[in-house]
């Protein structure tokens, strides 16, 4: 297998000097269900800057879903480090991270607790925390989410409004915490093309307030190029990183971009990438598991 | 089902219960719920369908007689005596002891209801929470579970003295096994992404507990209480034919064993609509409480 990223540490392509740096260094993650192992990742480098938004992407079950938990703090890693901005997150002595307000996760199916309004969802993690009093969290639930366009929704709850709106409280209820990293898994994925774009919108305003780096996993070639500075390409399983397509487009972006030149090159570049891991990924018959 | 869950929404909100924003409140709510049920087919049919079966009922035993049914007290002796001054049988809404034996069941579900409930709930959570816990009290559970409750009887008059709490040990016992399993999978029902995603947001175990663990079991709660209600009064309806002076379940088989079968079919219909009011009210609490569930289900039109 011919992998780029065994010599670790590309280049990352933004520089903000701004907090959440994750480094990837040498990760490998081991699966042991019933003492069969399955590598889902294999010794995997990367480094994403400070305020980048990196995109993923690659075939199902290659283990982006793994890698996304090993910084997240969810389960262990095998082998490898894992730094945010120079701390050790996750290494030899340490296989799991603990979980923290720093990196909060964005669900492919979302996770807004059903059992609190929207406001109270979006309050929760500095009344948890004990950053601000329940009063003060609830005010400041609704400025921001007035200020992403959520407006009267704080009384309801998830089960009454749109998937998207949903989704973008979500985004709201992690970057009220004023985390270093926003991870997302496919948070898009059953959506429909235009509410997708408007999600797109809201996303890279928000973005646009707050710098936050972003590690965004997505089927979606298209989404990764419009959204991303860089799009990581993975190999299939054991995931490591194939190819890295630097997305020099200027920001703010809009829906012009989607036809401009620049993006149909880097769109052909990224999907020989994708294309060949998919035929890979086809072969060696892997199910679907994502 | 769905239909008593929106009749106890309207009782709720016509009630007087907390006003929310923007929804139809007070009267006008009421106004509008009971508008709505008038339209719809469903009470005509099933006014229809419950006159229907009496009418059969009332042909099989009081007109045709026929065999089977002929011991059977047909639905005019049932309701004349039920509801008159001087019932020949000895038991109508105009006598106290009538009033007496409602009085003794129903206290006896309350107590044994809330004994099983404030123990099952935080037995349940404590199980489904802590997979140490699981292990030491779930086999226990499990071994005592199958055991028929009518089993029990013997036991629960040698360990207990007295009429009353056999009676209501034996109802607490089959309450306490449905909640304890319900809300133990109530937890284990709660999507894994829910306590990812508090852990992210900084919790500590003790707030995912109160914030994640019991408001996410309380659909899987509430629908054991209302099982651990019918069982209940199952348990206890038996109870109180084994060993008993008082209660609808002793109403039902004294009758019996005096030859008088009116008050026998008078004590089975009101556990009917005793049994049905409670459970009534535990829905009533549940939708109370989960007002994320009952609107979001409104919403889908249910
Ligand atoms: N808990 C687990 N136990 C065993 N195997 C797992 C587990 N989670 C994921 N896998 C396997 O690891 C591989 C990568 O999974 P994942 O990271 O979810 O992929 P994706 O890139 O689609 O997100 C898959 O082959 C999957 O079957
Ligand atoms: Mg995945």
């Amino acid at each position: 297998m011919t992998v780029m990223s065994k010599n670790p540490a590309a280049a990352p392509a933004v520089q903000s000097g701004g907090k959440g740096a994750i480094s990837i260094r040498n990760v490998t993650k081991i699966y042991d269900p019933g003492g069969v192992n399955v590598v889902a990742v294999d010794n995997c480098s990367l480094e994403i800057a400070p305020g980048e938004i990196c995109m993923i992407v690659g075939p199902s079950g290659c283990g982006k879903t793994t890698l996304l938990n090993a910084i997240a703090g969810f389960h262990s890693i095998t082998s490898g480090t894992i730094h945010l901005d120079g701390e050790l997150l996750c290494g030899p002595d340490k296989p799991k991270a603990e979980q923290g307000a720093d990196r909060i996760v964005v669900f492919q199916n979302g996770a807004l607790f059903p059992w609190k309004t929207i406001r109270d969802n979006v309050a929760y993690g500095p009344i948890v925390q004990g950053r601000l009093s329940p009063v003060e969290a609830r005010g400041k639930a609704d400025h921001m989410l007035a200020e992403a366009g959520l407006h009267d929704v704080g009384d309801k709850y998830p089960g009454e409004v749109s998937s998207g709106m949903a989704r973008r409280a979500e985004i709201v209820r992690a970057l009220i915490n004023d985390p270093r990293v926003l991870l997302l898994d496919e948070p898009y994925r059953a959506m429909d093309a235009l509410t997708k774009s408007i999600m797109h919108e809201a996303l890279l305003e928000m973005y646009d307030r707050t710098k936050v780096t972003i590690f965004f996993i997505t089927h979606d070639l298209e989404e990764s190029i419009f959204l991303g500075d860089r799009v990581v390409v993975m190999t299939t399983r054991p995931a490591q990183v194939k190819k890295i397509v630097d997305v020099r487009i200027p920001r703010p972006r809009n829906y012009k971009v989607l036809s401009s030149n620049e993006f149909r090159v880097l769109f052909a570049e990224a999907k020989d990438a994708v294309h060949e891991e998919a035929i890979k990924a086809f072969e060696a018959g892997e199910r679907e598991l994502a | 089902m769905s239909g008593d869950g929106t009749s106890s929404v309207a009782i709720q909100r016509g009630g007087g219960a907390p006003a929310r924003p923007r929804a139809p409140t007070g009267i006008a709510y009421f106004q509008y719920v009971l508008n709505k049920k008038l339209r719809s087919p469903t009470p005509y049919l099933m006014a229809l369908g419950i006159g229907g079966w009496i009418l059969i009922y009332w042909l099989f035993s009081e007109v045709w007689n026929l065999p089977r049914f002929e011991k059977m007290p047909g639905p005019v002796a049932v309701i004349s005596d039920w509801f008159s001054r001087k019932p020949f049988q000895g038991t109508s809404i105009f006598t106290e002891t009538y009033y007496v034996h409602i009085w003794v069941s129903v206290r006896r579900i309350m107590i044994a209801f809330a004994i099983a409930t404030a123990i099952g709930v935080p037995l349940g959570l404590i199980m489904g929470w802590s997979r140490r816990f699981k292990d030491y009290a779930f086999p226990i559970l499990e071994t005592l579970r199958p055991i028929p409750i009518l089993a029990w009887v013997p036991l629960a008059i040698l360990m207990f003295k007295g009429l009353e709490t056999p009676v209501i040990f034996l109802a607490t016992l089959a309450s306490l096994f449905v909640t304890v399993l319900n809300t133990m999978l109530g937890v284990e029902s709660i999507d894994e992404a829910y306590f990812r995603a508090a852990g992210c947001l900084g919790s500590k175990p003790r707030q995912v507990f109160w914030h994640v663990v019991i408001p996410g079991s309380l659909p899987f709660i509430f629908t054991g209480l209302q099982i651990s209600m019918g069982v209940a009064w199952f348990s206890l309806v038996a109870a109180e034919m084994v060993s008993g002076d008082y209660g609808l379940g002793y109403l039902i088989l004294s009758s019996y064993v005096n030859s008088v079968t009116v008050p026998m079919v008078i004590g089975m219909l009101t556990l009917g609509f005793v049994g049905w009011i409670t459970s009534a009210l535990v829905r009533m609490a549940g939708n109370q409480m989960m007002q994320w569930r009952t609107r979001a289900l409104a919403l889908e039109g249910r």
